[in-house]
């Protein structure tokens, strides 16, 4: 009994183990590539990697990171780059995150391009000063509610050079059964102080990354993330500026906003944050008291359900509704909105019906 | 199995390629595969792609199990393996393919590549490796014996997939639709199959 029980397993063990040899042994010479060069923007860089592995890993081998938030599995289509020559062809999971303009610029997700000749490929340029950071969480504190702080110190590399505005990929752990997830949160803490991000994230009933951050991680705890990342940025004109967020649409503004400071920055500026009540503010103060420390700027919160009966002096009522107030007329300005897409979606409307030119709106959606 | 005493070598692996194929149509007799023709009959083409797959694959690892139990599991005496020896076979063997059909055809590969994977789970393969050892077969009537069953698995969904791509989906009761007509298609099948058994005995 005892003898045959061990034979068989011994027998299975034997076999599966060297299939699992053979396999091996069939992937290395079969699926084995060689060096193959990477060719990007028509000579800017060029790199040389093993063959085999995904476009977006290969890079990220060579220290070019493509933002990614789902790891490469072909589910988040935030890794599209274009891809000229050598990529192949395009497989049923690409096929439906390309839109016929994406296939018309020859765009392809790079997690699904496989490297397996030489491949000519253009990202943007900004794409090169993107890094993989190692830092340590500093200091996490509850900003509302619902909304977190974390302030995170770089160790290697230990500077970051970023514009206020732009956002890092922020990489979560595993844990009860969730993968690793890479999400983007904009950076809250201004350029100034390189040593340090801090980003501002509000809590996700359900959501992977967020519950991480809220219930997992702690002070201390090793972080990684890569960045910056995004367009999002103040412009170098003098063109008075409109300010519009809610929630944790705050971060890329209060970058923005201390950046101006410390630069001596005297353009107009007029910052609408959207919440729903008293507890949804938060900075208060330090914004108030900026409108003292900047030339010529104003803070002008709108709740929409603050009870009729609080001691709220402030502004009742949806942005839209508020902003014709103080701006009658838009043209000129240049827009900054940051936070959900029915945020966003309503107060465009309102600008462009206040006469701003369409081409001066700027916005992050955070979904 | 005394049909094949008096038939000539050739002969015999003509009858177990026809009575594999139509009259122990794996599918719709012994109602093996069923995932996978439930999830991929909807149109021919696919239907037709993972056919091509499942026969090429049932020939071959019928041949290897047929080798693996002739050689390895009945010397060792350990035949009461062999259920969980054909699926490791087997799952290597597709690991393997896929490779090769990715280094070889680019093409071939995307077309193929959502079915390789479903392949190693389809328990029509494993169903032809277990069947032959029901019959002494010479390694040539296997490789007959696992391209018939194949053939006959591929005849079965590419015929269901047309039949489905005529099944208007939207004009058919709610809980009807996918699953539940396939089933019904597959039913009314095989009882038209019930007229090929006995026609030839294997
Ligand atoms: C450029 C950019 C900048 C961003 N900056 C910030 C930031 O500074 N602070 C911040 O908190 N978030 C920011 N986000 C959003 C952030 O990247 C994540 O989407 C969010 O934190 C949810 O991640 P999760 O893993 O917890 O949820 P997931 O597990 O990804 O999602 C869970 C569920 O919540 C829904 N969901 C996802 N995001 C939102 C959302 N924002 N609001 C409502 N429902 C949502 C999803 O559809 C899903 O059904 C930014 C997004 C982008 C694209």
């Amino acid at each position: 009994m005892l003898v045959s029980i061990f034979s068989a397993a011994a027998f299975l063990a034997i076999l599966t183990l060297i299939l699992a040899a053979a396999l091996l042994f069939a992937e290395h010479r079969i699926l084995n590539y060689g060096p193959c060069t990477l060719d990007i923007n028509d000579g800017g860089k060029t790199l040389v990697v093993t063959g085999g592995s995904s476009l977006l890993s290969s890079l990220a081998e060579k220290d070019v990171f493509i933002p990614s938030a789902c790891g490469g599995r072909g589910s988040c289509a935030y890794c599209k780059v274009r891809v000229l020559e050598g990529g192949g062809v395009i497989g049923p999971v690409e096929e439906s995150y390309l839109s016929p303009e994406d296939l018309k610029n020859q765009v392809r997700l790079s997690c699904q391009v496989k490297v397996r000749q030489d491949i000519r490929l253009a990202i943007p340029e900004e794409l090169f000063l993107a890094k993989r950071f190692r830092g340590f969480l500093e200091r996490k504190r509850m900003l509302t509610y619902d909304i977190v702080e974390l302030r995170i110190v770089l160790r290697e590399p230990q500077r970051i050079e970023f514009a206020a505005g732009q956002y890092i990929q922020l990489e979560s752990e595993e844990y009860a059964g969730h993968d690793a997830v890479m999400r983007a949160y904009s950076i809250s803490s201004p350029p100034s102080d390189d040593g340090h991000v801090e980003v501002i994230i509000r809590k996700i009933p359900e959501g992977i990354c967020t519950t991480w951050v809220f219930d997992h991680l702690q002070e201390g705890r090793e972080i990684f993330f890569s960045g910056p990342y995004g367009d999002f940025q103040l412009t170098e004109t003098k063109a008075p500026a409109v300010f519009i967020a809610g929630g944790s649409g705050m971060a890329p503004i209060w970058s923005i906003l201390r950046e101006m400071l410390q630069r001596g920055d005297k353009r107009q500026a007029m910052y609408f944050f959207s919440g729903r009540t008293k507890d949804d503010l938060f900075f208060t103060e330090e914004l108030f008291a900026l409108e003292k420390e900047l030339p010529d700027f104003r803070y002008i919160p709108c709740l929409t359900r603050e009870p009729e009966d609080s001691d709220w002096k402030g502004e009742r009522g949806r942005i839209p509704k508020v902003l014709p107030r103080f701006i009658a007329d838009a043209a000129g300005f240049e827009a900054y909105l940051c936070g959900s897409t029915s945020l966003i979606d309503a107060c465009v409307a309102a600008l462009k019906q206040a006469g701003i030119n369409e081409s001066n709106i700027f916005y992050d959606k955070f979904e | 199995m005394e049909t094949f005493a008096d038939l000539t070598s050739l002969g015999s692996v003509v009858l177990i390629f026809i009575s594999a194929a139509f009259t122990d149509n794996i599918l719709l007799t012994r109602f093996l595969g069923m995932c996978s023709v439930l999830g991929v009959s909807k149109k021919v083409d696919p239907s037709m792609g993972l056919g091509a797959a499942v026969i090429f694959v049932t020939t071959c690892t019928a041949g290897l199990n047929h080798l693996v139990h002739a050689y390895l599991l009945a010397p060792l005496g350990l035949e009461y393996l062999r259920l969980i020896t054909f699926i490791v076979v087997i799952a290597a063997f597709v690991q393997f393919v896929e490779m090769v059909v990715e280094r070889v055809s680019e093409g071939l590969y995307n077309a193929l590549g959502i079915f390789l994977p479903l392949i190693t789970v389809n328990c029509a393969i494993l169903g032809v490796s277990l069947f032959m050892l029901g019959t002494p077969y010479s390694l040539l009537q296997t490789l007959a014996y696992g391209a018939g069953a194949g053939t006959g698995w591929a005849f079965a969904i590419t015929v269901i997939g047309g039949i489905r791509e005529k099944v208007n989906e939207q004009a058919l009761p709610r809980g009807l639709a996918g699953p539940g007509i396939t089933l019904i298609i597959i039913g009314i099948m095989s009882l038209a199959f019930v007229g090929f058994s006995g026609m030839i005995r294997v």
